[in-house]
């Protein structure tokens, strides 16, 4: 550790949080922004808080509730559970986004719950998504967070950081999951693990929010604690549509302190798969032998966004999907769900075969809304591909961006989607 | 407080045990009793684990034991199975705050010279494990203080308890 005061993205934010000099390897407590679970992490903070015995939230406006990772019910167990939920955030006044309104991770930045400085925690491994737009975001057990909504806190370990720094642009059918995917492979499940990823760079600026959002996503999956963007002008433009917040950008300084330092020019990423069953078992696309697919998903706290939706359409338009295979869709919001809707790459996506489903977390995690079968072969834009991952431990799960995807879905085996530009 | 020495047999796993091996997903939100639940503890993985496994038993993992899902019943299952420790190479960090939030003694070490069934014992207050099968000492590497502060209390639910705050 060397005497420089330079920081970190997240040594800022962790300081400004702690209200002292904080730097990696301290163990700190610190104030949080917001408070993050849901239906399916209801149960266990609910356990954990009766045990607490605390009566009451300690900041009911910092704590939001979705109901997505069963919804609609698809069991009466599900739809007791949703009850028990609506009604420990009606008797604690607590915000909640029910059935089809959207996945958290979508919800959290699009209704502007989020700005960047802010420090927040969900009972939920994704919550590292919200670093797209410059917020330390990580996710807790249903302990950690029965005990942040007693008291606003939390105790963090100040991580060490991984700076990856981004030039050139992506060509043609390359976005950024595919370099996510790229750099899962080269770090491996564990290569971030008790650190950030830290992005920044002149390549960040052709990145779209929806983007970065899939970057930051995915950071857990290298066993990351946060995935953090730099904010620019971008960031801001966005943020400031959604939320009334008062954004604190954090900026790393000149000399901070870097585990490591990667380089990464965006033209050399190309179209990438994960292969069963792990999230680092890296391809390029180009390389695979031919891989038939029964079943093709676009959506998920990963890549169900406008952006993932709008090149899925334009790949589509005028094809259609191949015989013997289901192409699901689910918007990650209500509010992506309808902006699909009016500007045609719903009715783009539904004519070439597609079925739409309510935005939430079903497909991904195996809990309803498109369980393959034994011998099968999927490829979804979702972030983990764990054997039994989509509830049967006896199918293939390929992960890739919403192109690749949606190509493959059309050619019925896994395609590069550069042969459709 | 917890049991601090402990003797049992090793089950043996391999790197990268994920939350989705440990207790699949399509089991929440459909079984809330912790105990039933805890029938298909590792399932993903080994489906005849809870047949083998005798309370007092332990996981021996690799690297990045825990990864994927913040799920907490991950542990939760572990522990209910009767489980006394999980040993590894590597956690996932998500996965070591819930073990020991919820009073479940993880234990960081080269588990190399553990194979399938040998007969483990630990000292948690010592700091010690032995592999007595193989009449070896395996050096384990010390909880950081303030979990050790967290997993003596009992948990985290019984540290806030005793201090309404975090005492760390």
């Amino acid at each position: 550790m060397s005497s420089n005061t330079d920081m970190t993205i997240s040594e800022k934010i962790l300081t400004n949080k702690a209200g002292k000099k904080v730097t990696a390897g301290d163990i700190v407590v610190a104030d949080l922004d917001l408070m993050m679970f849901h239906d399916g992490t209801f149960h266990l903070v609910t356990e954990a808080w009766n045990k607490l015995k605390k009566g009451k939230i300690a900041y009911p406006d910092k704590v939001v509730t979705i109901i997505d990772h069963s919804a609609p019910a698809p069991t009466a167990g599900a739809a007791n559970l949703h009850k028990e939920l609506r009604k420990f955030t009606s008797d604690h006044g607590i915000k909640l986004y029910d059935v089809g309104q959207g996945i958290c991770h979508q919800i959290v930045p699009e209704r502007g719950h989020v700005v960047p400085g802010d420090l927040v925690v969900g009972a939920d491994s994704h919550t590292t998504t919200y670093g797209g737009i410059n917020v330390f975001s990580t996710g807790v057990g249903a302990t950690d967070l029965a005990a942040s909504l007693h008291t606003g806190q939390l105790w963090f370990k100040v991580p060490e950081t991984i700076r990856i720094n981004l030039a050139g642009e992506f060509s043609d059918g390359v976005y950024s999951k595919d370099l996510i995917l790229w750099l899962a492979g080269k770090l491996t499940a564990d290569g971030a693990t008790y650190k950030t990823l830290e992005f920044g760079g002149p390549g960040m600026e052709s990145m779209s929010i929806d983007a970065r959002l899939t970057v930051a996503n995915m950071a857990i999956e290298l066993g990351g604690k946060a995935g953090i963007m730099e904010a620019d002008e971008k960031t801001s433009d966005w943020v400031e549509k959604r939320s009334n917040k008062e954004p604190q950008p954090a900026k790393p300084d000149p000399k901070a302190n870097y585990s490591q330092d990667m380089y990464v020019d965006l033209s050399d990423i190309e179209p990438s798969v994960a292969m069963p069953h792990a999230v680092d078992n890296y391809s390029r696309v180009v390389d695979l032998p031919e891989t038939k697919v029964d079943q093709a998903v676009i959506g998920t706290c990963t890549n169900g966004r406008l952006e993932d939706l709008k090149v899925a359409a334009e790949i589509a338009e005028g094809n259609a999907i191949a015989d013997g295979v289901r192409f699901i869709i689910s918007p990650a919001s209500n509010e992506i769900y309808e902006q699909a809707s009016e500007e045609g790459i719903l009715e783009e996506l539904v004519q070439a075969g597609g079925s739409v489903i309510t935005p939430g977390c079903g497909p991904c995690l195996g809990t309803h809304n498109g369980i393959p079968a034994d011998g099968e072969t999927v490829i979804s834009t979702a972030n983990r591909n764990f054997k039994g991952r989509m509830g049967n431990g006896n199918a293939e799960i390929f992960l890739g961006s919403p192109a690749t995807v949606m190509a493959s879905a059309i050619e019925g085996k896994i395609t590069d989607p550069r042969d459709f530009t | 407080m917890i049991d601090t020495k402990l003797t049992g047999n090793a089950h043996k796993f391999g790197d990268d045990i994920n939350t989705d091996y440990i207790i699949p997903g399509k089991y929440l939100m459909k079984i809330t009793d912790n105990d039933e639940l805890a029938k298909h503890a590792m399932e993903g993985v080994d489906p005849d684990f809870r047949d083998k496994a005798e309370p007092g038993d332990f996981i021996v993992g690799g690297n990045n034991f825990g990864s994927g899902s913040s799920r907490e019943e991950a542990p939760t299952v572990i522990k209910h199975s009767g489980v006394a420790a999980v040993i590894a190479k590597s956690f996932a960090r998500i996965f070591y705050r819930n073990a020991l939030n919820i009073g479940l003694p993880i234990v960081e070490c080269n588990t190399d010279k553990i194979d399938e069934g040998d007969k483990l014992s630990l000292d948690l207050s010592a700091g010690t494990l032995t592999n007595l099968d193989k009449e070896k000492n395996i050096r384990i590497t010390p909880l950081p203080e303030e979990m050790t502060t967290i997993l003596n209390d009992g948990g985290l639910v019984n540290h806030l308890d005793k201090h309404d705050t975090f005492a760390l």
